[in-house]
């Protein structure tokens, strides 16, 4: 599905990712942890494309150069990113917006467009099964949305566009326990042989409800260790500078 | 005299030229070429007499300067103010006399004039330089009562309703564009409801500028009657050309009692090239008097073409009750220019009048929002909502808003509301990421920002107008 090979991304001169490599296999859930500064969220950046960053290395996705793709390229071929802060759009409705990208998707995939019946029919499961009010697809994009409504919108839109290989970057980031059970439900419900996800996080909490297959620890912009689940209990014990002293 | 096409592109569709042969009046501004004009549309002699009175005071008056965009000074004398397909010098009766390559022009334009005749239901008068060339639905429309004609054809055929209204709203006296007009005029529409008669269709004109060197000076008078309703839009393009050409319109509307005019406008003059060469300079007047009580008057307007606007289409709310309304989106991309806006003149009782102005600047555009809200010191409990919203993609663009406001009423309100945004990398980033193109996310973003304003055209064209708001843009982040 994904190959990272040997990639290094700097701003500004500065590096971030540095010599970066990841495997992953279709239906793998890896979880991505690390200190604030590591390089969690350029990882997700420059995995969908956000301009700004001067990279080295390779990376394959579904066996094909993905790095000059452009981002609606990406985004069309399956890769989707949950923001860490999705963005405000004033004025454009939330129900259209998704209905633009999901028919946008489907265009390229070559299926048909929804109509507005069918599209509305298939948010009003979606939504449902979530646990989301429907209320927010009436309101424009994101604005005066809660923190935690910004986040159910965007696994809602992940559910809707169901995508190849899913980043979430720091979605659980100031989660109440309820809002962070409707993200890890809506997660686990999207889980397949053939789905794959990257999970961005600071906190074991989120791995108590998603189960990854695999956890790493990124240190100055490399994985400094791989483990099982177990890892994640390690990490929230003795904390990142300890792994760090120990690696 | 044939033209040649100048090259079409993608970005302006509607950039060809027609090769018809023309006729012209002889070049230049005098006494003969107005009689040239008045004696073609044979004219009664009281229409050639006011536009000559008109001419005279054109000599004491002087070209405005105080508006944002500058233009190079313009040569009156060497412009034509005639010119006409030959074919149509004795006016067709149908649309099967029409010359077949008028048809195909406005074929090309996306307005099949006998298609639309059967179809559409939208009864259109198409205006081709200096004349009207058809008129659908006439027959449909004679059974109520309404006259939906060409001017030159409505001051021959209906002089009492021209006589009287003409220069009602838009006096000969008013200002250097709109005397000029006055002189010059050449053709445009005309339309009268009659009495308690709703409209039972849209009524549209679509002008199109085809002959080089030429200015397009249309006047419109539309008149509803007490107790009637009518919903009108125009339509304009024209073809590419490396000069500037004047287009200065007059368009005066009239409800008396208890009447409604909706007047939309989709404005797609040839707007230059890239880097700013060419053209046309959108030079109108536009102004509506609700004289009768409860009378309303609606201007929809979605500017996206012409090098340069500049217009304010105006309400003066004479009669007890009576609303005005403004609705604006202008885009301006490029090196395009706007200074539009509205003005609001409330002297009745009770009468309120609103304002939805939204700019979006792009390229090196530059767009400003110029509006005049007046409420006479009889004009008691009248009220005015303003709201002016301004976007800007990119760093080299400009919006501004200048409001004029004077209330002589303590009885009276008025509100202004204002803000500017701009459309973020991180916002295209995030539509990108969702499967869209950087075309695809602007046209949503920016057709989320104006959907006040869209929302109030008829049906038929505000498909086209999310379509012509997302194409007017492209490339103006940079």
């Amino acid at each position: 599905m994904l190959d990272i090979k040997s990639l290094s991304a700097s701003i500004d001169g500065k590096k971030i990712l540095d010599g970066f490599d990841l495997k992953i296999k279709p239906g793998e859930v890896h979880a991505i942890m690390g200190p604030n500064g590591s390089g969690k969220s350029t990882l997700a950046n420059v995995l969908t494309g956000k301009n700004g960053y001067e990279i080295e290395g390779q990376v394959f996705y579904e066996d094909k150069d993905l790095l000059n793709l452009p981002i609606e390229e990406r985004a069309q071929k399956g890769l989707f990113m949950a923001f860490q802060y999705p963005l405000e759009i004033a004025g454009v409705n939330t129900n259209n917006f998704l209905k633009t990208s999901l028919n946008t998707i489907r265009k390229v995939r070559g299926l048909k467009e929804l109509d507005s019946l069918d599209f509305l029919k298939l948010v009003k499961t979606k939504t449902k099964n979530l646990k989301i009010d429907e209320k927010i697809l009436n309101r424009q994009l994101n604005v005066g949305f809660s923190g935690g409504e910004k986040k159910k919108n965007e696994i809602l839109q992940m559910t809707i566009l169901e995508p190849k290989l899913a980043i979430l970057d720091e979605t659980d980031s100031g989660l109440d326990i309820d809002a962070l059970r409707i993200v890890s439900d809506g997660v686990n419900a999207l889980r397949s042989k053939e789905r794959s996800f990257l999970i961005i996080t600071h906190y074991q909490r989120l791995l108590d409800y998603i189960k990854p297959d695999f956890v790493h620890v990124l240190v100055n912009g490399k994985i400094a260790k791989t483990g099982c689940g177990e890892l994640a209990e390690e990490l929230e014990k003795v904390g990142y500078e300890r792994m760090e002293i120990g690696k | 005299m044939t033209q040649s096409t100048i090259n079409t592109s993608e970005e302006y569709k509607y950039g060809f030229t027609t090769d018809i042969e023309s006729i012209r009046a002889p070049k230049g501004l005098n006494e003969d070429v107005i009689k040239f004009i008045s004696n073609i549309k044979k004219e009664p002699h009281w229409m050639l007499e006011w536009r000559l009175k008109a001419y005279s005071r054109l000599k004491n008056l002087k070209e405005p300067n105080w508006q944002k965009p500058k233009y190079p000074k313009i040569d009156y004398q060497d412009l034509y103010y005639y010119s006409a397909p030959k074919s149509s010098q004795n006016k067709p009766k149908s649309l099967d006399e029409v010359d077949p390559k008028l048809i195909e022009t406005y074929n090309k334009l996306g307005i099949s004039l006998k298609e639309q005749e059967k179809l559409s239901g939208v009864a259109v008068d198409a205006v081709f330089d200096s004349v009207s060339v058809a008129t659908t639905f006439k027959d449909k429309l004679t059974e109520k009562g309404i006259i939906f004609c060409p001017i030159s054809e409505a001051i021959q055929k209906h002089p009492d309703l021209v006589k009287k209204y003409i220069g009602s709203v838009i006096p000969i006296t008013d200002h250097y564009f709109a005397t000029l007009n006055s002189a010059v005029f050449t053709d445009g529409s005309f339309v009268y409801i009659p009495e308690g008669i709703r409209c039972p269709m849209e009524l549209s004109t679509y002008f199109r500028i085809n002959a080089s060197e030429t200015g397009q000076f249309e006047r419109t008078l539309i008149i509803a009657d007490k107790g009637s309703y009518v919903s009108y839009l125009e339509g304009c393009t024209a073809p590419m050309r490396d000069e500037n050409q004047l287009h200065a319109a007059n368009v005066e509307l009239i409800a008396l009692d208890d009447a409604e005019i909706k007047y939309s406008t989709i404005q797609n003059w040839y707007p230059g090239d890239e880097k700013g060469k060419g053209g046309i300079y959108n030079f109108v007047t536009k102004r509506g008097a609700c004289r009768g009580k409860n009378s309303k008057i609606s201007w929809t307007q979605v500017e996206t073409g012409s090098a340069i606007t500049w217009k304010y289409p105006s309400c003066i709310l004479q009669g007890d009750n009576s609303v005005g309304e403004f609705y604006s989106v202008a885009i301006t991309n490029n090196y395009q220019k706007a200074d539009t806006g509205t003005k609001m003149i409330h002297l009745g009782k009770n009468t309120k009048s609103k304002i939805i102005s939204k700019g979006i600047s792009g390229g090196h555009g530059d767009n400003t929002y110029r509006g005049l809200v007046r409420i006479s010191s009889k004009a008691h409990n009248s009220r005015n909502y303003t709201q002016c919203d301004s976007l800007l993609m990119g760093n080299k663009c400009g919006a501004h808003t200048v409001p004029y406001i004077e209330n002589k009423n303590s009885s009276s309100n008025i509100e202004h509301e204002a803000t500017t945004s701009k459309i973020s990398e991180e916002q295209l980033f995030y539509c990108n990421q969702r499967g869209l193109n950087q075309e695809e996310a602007i046209s949503l973003i920016v057709n989320g920002f104006c959907k006040e304003v869209l929302q109030q055209l008829p049906m038929e064209f505000a498909v086209e107008a999310q379509k012509l708001v997302g194409i007017s843009l492209e490339g103006s982040v940079g």
